[in-house]
């Protein structure tokens, strides 16, 4: 985790709706350009959302956006925000343009300057034809964009995208995942993407988090993981495998134990394959599959959700 | 950002202040409503009553010089057209009723279109709090019907102080008083009322037979109280009786309704509580189902 000017920082910040418990004691502090935020159904990734935003009263704990206490200084930490809500959210009678503007005013921008922006948001989204259309003639997809340029008119630092893809045709959520990445690569804002479409957060994020049952199970940074190409070996022996991973790490390999019968094993530099050969000798243990493997996104999504609770920073 | 560069940039120009932000929303609002000529015209009609009431205070003051020829004319609108207690009273509570139409018009569609597409979360993800959204709601209906009522009796007060002197003025400051306070609570009253009806009944249509029925409802229900129990405190429910009853009481007026003062107000001061709490409870980006 990256300790430098975080974009977000929780602090054992947990919620509580009577008595089930939606967010569990979240720590840590969070500093990507892109932040994907995955979990299953129910897991908490819009409910951390709202609790950032203020809309509901964390009961123990708090959390900070650029440094501003989401409670002490509510206002001064959404000035900063731009969201995006999941579910359909427009004001019917209102043109994309007028609601676009109503949008910019509240959050402080003086008319004139207002009505400029909202043009040039509705452009950049793609709705610069139908901005004098009535919102609620829009198709799902258009809805969804008109929804991204009330959360950039203003001009915000953080972005908070939730489920922005949902419901979209393929060519409509190409072009989604576009201008999210092209406001990514802006270096002007930070995104915040809640979803649970593994291929989304993939494709426009620099780092993960992974929560489970209202609780941070996982976070890393995928950019650094990519950089660093980090591949292990994937191995199914037959034989005593314990011993097999004794010997293995006395040659200096990280090694993890993967479902019955498979030993995940990273290698170090200086050290070759054949070695490992040799203990399997040694060991009378056949080595009956070796692959080189990269850990998808899907892999350390099932594996967080197979494991037990407790934050992984990303060990094998 | 400009349109010919499609890529986004960062606002950091110069911010409205904190403060003046919820009055963008009764901008909004007004921009919509003056969209309804209906609404348009009625708004003007509204204040026909002032202004006929201010030709009947120059009448008043000006009578021996108008009707020189005809003595019999200027003694009538000298003697039975007396600007007192009682013409203050009669020009309010024709004006109390105009505002309340008015925010039948305009109160039931003031929230309901919010909460109809899910609007809340976006207004309450800006530096915007809850109760800064009421108040920018309230401030909808506050501003329009304090045009047709405080305002043009002020008005009326101060064109009758002009022509009497400011020895009147000082001597009736209970009338400017009264104006001023029983204006404030009828707005207060109709305006959170329409808003709480707005919250909580999402088709207009309904919202505004609600409120209505909360006028009607209440009145007929206090009646019958009254008549079941032998009473006068199921007068209490009546927001007619308690508005006129505050009028009287303010104005010093001759009592017509056996309701105390104190009810009245404690009426209106409970009436006004629940409609706040209805707006707490359903003012919120989103609902928690416990």
């Amino acid at each position: 985790m990256v300790a430098m000017n975080p974009v977000i920082e929780l602090d054992s910040l947990s919620l509580r709706f009577g008595k089930l418990e939606a967010l569990k004691s979240l720590s840590g502090a969070f500093s990507g350009r892109a932040i994907g935020l995955l979990g299953p159904n129910g897991a908490g990734k819009t409910t951390l959302i709202h609790t950032l935003l203020g809309f509901y009263k964390p009961s123990a704990g708090s959390g900070r956006i650029f440094g501003k206490d989401i409670l002490q200084q509510d206002k001064a930490a959404r000035a900063l925000i731009g969201y995006m809500p999941e579910r359909d959210s427009f004001i019917a009678g209102m043109t994309a343009v007028r609601f676009v503007r109503l949008m910019a005013e509240i959050s402080g921008l003086p008319p004139a300057e207002a009505l400029e922006r909202t043009h040039e948001a509705l452009y950049y989204v793609g709705l610069g034809e139908a901005r004098y259309r009535k919102l609620e003639s829009y198709s799902l997809g258009m809805k969804q964009l008109a929804k991204l340029a009330q959360a950039l008119v203003h001009g915000p630092k953080l972005l908070f995208l939730d489920e922005p893809t949902n419901g979209l045709d393929p060519p409509a959520r190409e072009r989604m995942i576009q201008l999210i990445k092209d406001i990514r690569d802006t270096g002007e804002v930070n995104v915040v993407l809640s979803s649970h479409l593994l291929r989304d957060v993939e494709e426009c994020c620099e780092e993960v988090m992974i929560l489970k049952q209202g609780e941070l199970v996982y976070y890393r940074n995928l950019e650094q993981e990519r950089k660093a190409n980090r591949k292990f070996l994937e191995l199914k022996i037959h034989g005593n495998r314990e011993h097999f991973i004794e010997s293995a790490r006395q040659l200096g390999c990280e090694c993890a134990l993967h479902g019955k019968r498979s030993i995940k094993i990273i290698l170090p530099p200086e050290r070759t394959i054949r070695e490992l050969y040799a203990i399997a000798s040694e060991q009378n243990v056949q080595i009956r599959h070796l692959d080189y493997k990269k850990d998808s996104l899907q892999d350390i999504f099932l594996k967080a959700m197979e494991t037990p609770m407790g934050v992984d920073h990303g060990s094998l | 950002m400009a349109v010919y560069e499609r890529t986004y940039k960062r606002y950091k120009g110069a911010l409205t202040p904190q403060w003046t932000r919820f009055l963008v929303l009764p901008r909004y609002a007004y921009e919509e409503v003056a969209k309804s000529k209906l609404f348009t015209i009625f708004f003007v009609l509204c204040l026909l009553p002032p202004v006929i009431q201010a030709g009947r205070i120059y009448l008043y003051h000006n009578a021996a010089k108008i009707f020189s020829a005809v003595p019999a004319a200027a003694e009538f609108f000298s003697q039975f057209m007396s600007i007192n207690a009682e013409f203050f009273g009669i020009v309010m509570a024709m004006q109390s009723g105009l505002a309340f139409i008015v925010a039948l018009f305009i109160g039931p569609g003031l929230v309901s279109k919010d909460l109809a597409n899910n609007g809340l979360p976006l207004y309450l993800s800006r530096p915007i709090s809850r109760t800064e959204y009421v108040l920018g709601k309230f401030a909808v209906l506050g501003i329009l019907l304090s045009v047709i009522t405080w305002i043009p009796g002020l008005f009326l007060y101060a064109l009758q102080s002009i022509y009497a002197g400011w020895g009147w003025a000082f001597q009736n400051t209970r009338f400017a008083a009264s104006i001023l306070i029983g204006s404030a609570a009828w707005i207060c009253t109709i305006s959170l009322l329409a808003l709480a009806v707005s919250a909580w009944v999402r088709w207009r249509p309904v919202a505004g037979f609600v409120m209505f029925m909360v006028f009607l409802g209440g009145g007929f229900f206090g009646l019958m109280i009254n008549a079941l129990f032998r009473t006068d405190w199921g007068s209490m429910i009546n927001l007619g009786v308690v508005i006129g009853r505050i009028w009287e009481g303010l104005l010093g007026l001759r009592v017509t309704e056996n309701l105390p003062l104190w009810a009245a107000w404690v009426s209106l001061a409970l009436f006004c509580f629940g409609c706040v709490q209805m707006l707490n409870r359903k003012i919120r980006a989103y609902e928690v189902v416990s």
